[in-house]
């Protein structure tokens, strides 16, 4: 099957991409690029006097302990973020996609969250499971656990990994659900008929199929955890305490806005991109290849 | 359409007009509650009192978002006329010269009766240059106080108010017994009661040169024995709770004035949430000090902001800024304000006003941050703070502590580590203002 489109006219094409390439320049590359020149800088924080320093912030950089731990942070947050997010959206979408007295209320109810801003999503949390204020803070107090999201690294971690999940099960849920509804029934009933269980039809049949649609949402996953939980991670534990819920994202803005250490901070962008580059190669090279379309 | 109701468009459209031909200062703050209040009718007071300038107050946050929010502004070269600065944002901003007008030059230049000797030097010495010019307009200072729960000192057989670390200790220890089961006592902003006021109040330094009001090639200091001993022990209590840590900034005093915490270190300028929330026995008084140490008390140095004047605006606005300053520094007003906020009073002649009204006698709390400003002739060690990138490394000193508190690391290598982190921000600072 021929699969290119024809054009006759030679400018309506690019008539046609030009929308897309000018916001891709805009908004990426042209932030991108600067970003590259800043990190070269020692600026203050005003702008007003800049040096170049070549590799400097860099080495600089290189040479933060915190720099590391950043970096474990965020994988520690992003794996348990998608890996939660992921499983609970497939067990929501798996029964959601049942016949159900009202069903339909349920998955309404259940996309809601997405709506809900990050930063209204962690303040949201923080009532809850403030220490002193929090409603669901006291059920675990009374349970003898000495909750203190403030100062127990573990306990802030948790309350992050906890909110942001809560915040993305609605995305992945919808997608899901729409995989699991193209999924034609034919093949799901020739299997019962065939005497397999519930739980081997799900398992050998739903979810490869399913494969293209989980492939797609953690790519979306990792890069939400990476960049969009930034809003959660302000309102709710601000990188503490210790630095022991600062992600490389939030370190990024720490250093940056907070701090005006703009050189560092754009060194750390840059380091950044590159490493959600090659994530995201990597899951096209590698992963897609098993992935059954 | 009846008659009332063009009568009343009639109206806005007459007033918008005369709106039109005003000019606007944008002020930006970061005060909340009561001291928002303040703010507000400190701004329609000024609007009502004339006619050509219209000041516009917006709240920006905490001190370092507010800070941040002018700094970006500034680099999108949409800064406002007015900037509140918390005290140790302002190595930040005398370093940004081009970017701040000084208000020295700017009162000289419109013309605006202004006498600097008119101010308490206590207070304006933190915002001058060494040849005594004004580069920033003292707003609200404070200092540290110690804001006690008299009622609950009593049920828990406290008679006195703790003056001593000791002392504090013990009372601590007592309330808990009697129920305050999850803070003893506590503090906001935690640096600054632990480590910047504690060094000054104990005449140790927080960092070399003067603590860098004598130049910015200062190193920090507060890893000495004394710091390390006095986060050990606020370490080992944290464990039950008799002191318990609240976050870096003041987002949990309300622990105060809902009464969780009967000990709470504060600013003073806590007071005007304390009358308006504290439904007890409520009093201020100095800041504990540890009496083993020679010299303690000594003095305490000054917290809250100033206001800074952006650069770059015109002719006309800085007039109207400059007037607005002259009706800030109004005796009547500021006797007022320092009287309902708890912070200081700028102007000799507010304070001298205030002491021969007999105000202190009636209203301790007011005093007591002046009290413990003045107790001695200030040294190398407590004339105040000039650190730059102070806002970024209080958050490094916070994580320390946390790290501390949270049994992570021990204290004597969290407050290094501090040191140690805070020295190399104070090199690149260096290193960009130059």
């Amino acid at each position: 099957m021929e699969k290119r489109a024809l054009f006759s006219s030679k400018i309506l094409p690019y008539a046609l991409l030009l929308p897309q390439l000018v916001i891709t320049i805009i908004f990426f590359y042209l932030p991108a690029s600067q970003a590259i020149w800043q990190s070269f800088l020692l600026e203050d924080a005003f702008g007003l006097s800049s040096e170049f320093v070549g590799f400097e912030n860099y080495r600089h950089l290189f040479g933060q302990p915190e720099y590391y731990k950043a970096m474990v942070t965020t994988v520690v947050f992003s794996t348990s973020v998608a890996i939660l997010s992921l499983s609970c959206a497939l067990l929501l979408a798996t029964q959601a996609d049942k016949q159900l007295r009202g069903g339909e209320g349920y998955k309404t109810l259940l996309i809601w969250p997405y709506a809900v801003a990050p930063a209204i999503a962690g303040v949201l949390w923080i009532f809850m499971f403030h220490p002193t204020l929090g409603t669901l803070a006291r059920p675990i107090k009374a349970m003898g656990i000495d909750w203190n999201p403030m100062l127990n690294g573990k306990h802030a971690m948790t309350l992050l990994v906890l909110s942001a999940t809560w915040k993305q099960i609605s995305y992945n849920f919808l997608f899901f659900l729409a995989g699991l509804q193209a999924i034609p029934k034919s093949v799901i009933e020739a299997a019962a008929i065939d005497g397999a269980s519930p739980l081997r039809r799900f398992w050998t049949i739903i979810f490869p199929l399913l494969s293209p649609t989980t492939f797609f949402l953690i790519v979306v996953n990792i890069v939400y955890v990476f960049f969009d939980t930034f809003g959660i991670i302000d309102a709710v534990t601000g990188g503490g305490p210790a630095g022991q819920t600062t992600t490389l994202v939030y370190k990024v803005y720490a250093d940056g806005r907070l701090g005006g250490d703009l050189g560092g901070s754009a060194a750390q962008s840059v380091i950044l991109m590159i490493i959600v580059i090659a994530l995201t190669a990597v899951q096209f090279r590698y992963i897609e290849r098993k992935v059954q379309y | 359409m009846n008659k009332p109701f063009l009568a009343a468009l009639a109206l806005g459209l007459a007033t918008s007009t005369s709106a039109f031909a005003q000019t606007e200062i944008q002020w930006w703050h970061a005060m909340t509650g009561a001291n928002n209040d303040v703010i507000n009718r400190l701004a329609d007071e000024f609007n009502a009192s004339q006619k050509d300038y219209k000041v516009v107050v917006s709240y920006k946050g905490q001190y370092a978002d507010t800070l941040n929010a002018g700094i970006a502004a500034f680099r999108a070269n949409n800064a406002p006329h007015i900037l509140q600065v918390f005290e140790v944002g302002t190595a930040t901003m005398m370093g940004a010269k081009g970017a701040v007008k000084p208000v020295y030059q700017m009162m000289a230049e419109t013309g605006q009766a202004f006498d600097p000797k008119a101010y308490l030097p206590t207070i304006t010495g933190y915002y001058s240059t060494a040849k005594g010019e004004m580069l920033s307009f003292p707003f609200n200072s404070s200092s540290m106080v110690m804001w006690v729960n008299r009622d609950e000192l009593k049920k828990a057989g406290v008679a006195e108010i703790p003056k001593t670390w000791p002392e504090v200790f013990a009372a601590a220890k007592k309330l808990k017994a009697a129920g305050h089961e999850t803070c003893g006592f506590s503090s906001a902003w935690t640096t600054w009661a632990m480590l910047e006021q504690f060094s000054a109040w104990h005449n140790l330094p927080l960092a070399t040169k003067a603590n860098g009001l004598d130049g910015f090639d200062t190193e920090l200091k507060f890893n000495s024995p004394v710091h390390v001993k006095h986060l050990q022990t606020l370490v080992e209590l944290q464990k039950d709770k008799t002191y318990d840590y609240s976050g870096r900034a003041s987002a949990s005093e309300g622990r105060f004035t809902s009464g969780e915490c009967a000990i709470f270190m504060n600013s003073s300028g806590f007071l005007g949430n304390v009358k308006a929330n504290a439904k007890f026995d409520w009093a201020a008084a100095p800041m504990p000090y540890y009496p083993d140490i020679a010299g303690a008390p000594q003095n305490s140095i000054i917290g809250g902001a100033s206001l800074w004047v952006m650069g770059g605006k015109s002719a006309d606005e800085y007039k109207g800024v400059a007037k607005f300053f002259t009706f800030l520094s109004d005796t009547d007003r500021q006797a007022k304000l320092h009287q309902e906020s708890g912070y200081l009073p700028i102007t000799k002649a507010a304070y001298e006003k205030t002491k021969a009204s007999g105000f202190y006698e009636k209203n301790p709390a007011n005093q007591v941050p002046l009290i413990e400003l003045t107790n001695k002739e200030p040294t190398e060690n407590s004339r105040g703070l000039r650190l730059g990138n102070m806002v970024q490394m209080r958050d490094v000193w916070s994580e320390e502590l946390e790290a501390a508190l949270a049994g992570l690391k021990s204290p004597q290598a969290a407050l290094d580590a501090a040191v140690e982190r805070g020295n190399q921000m104070l090199r690149q600072f260096e290193r960009t203002v130059r």
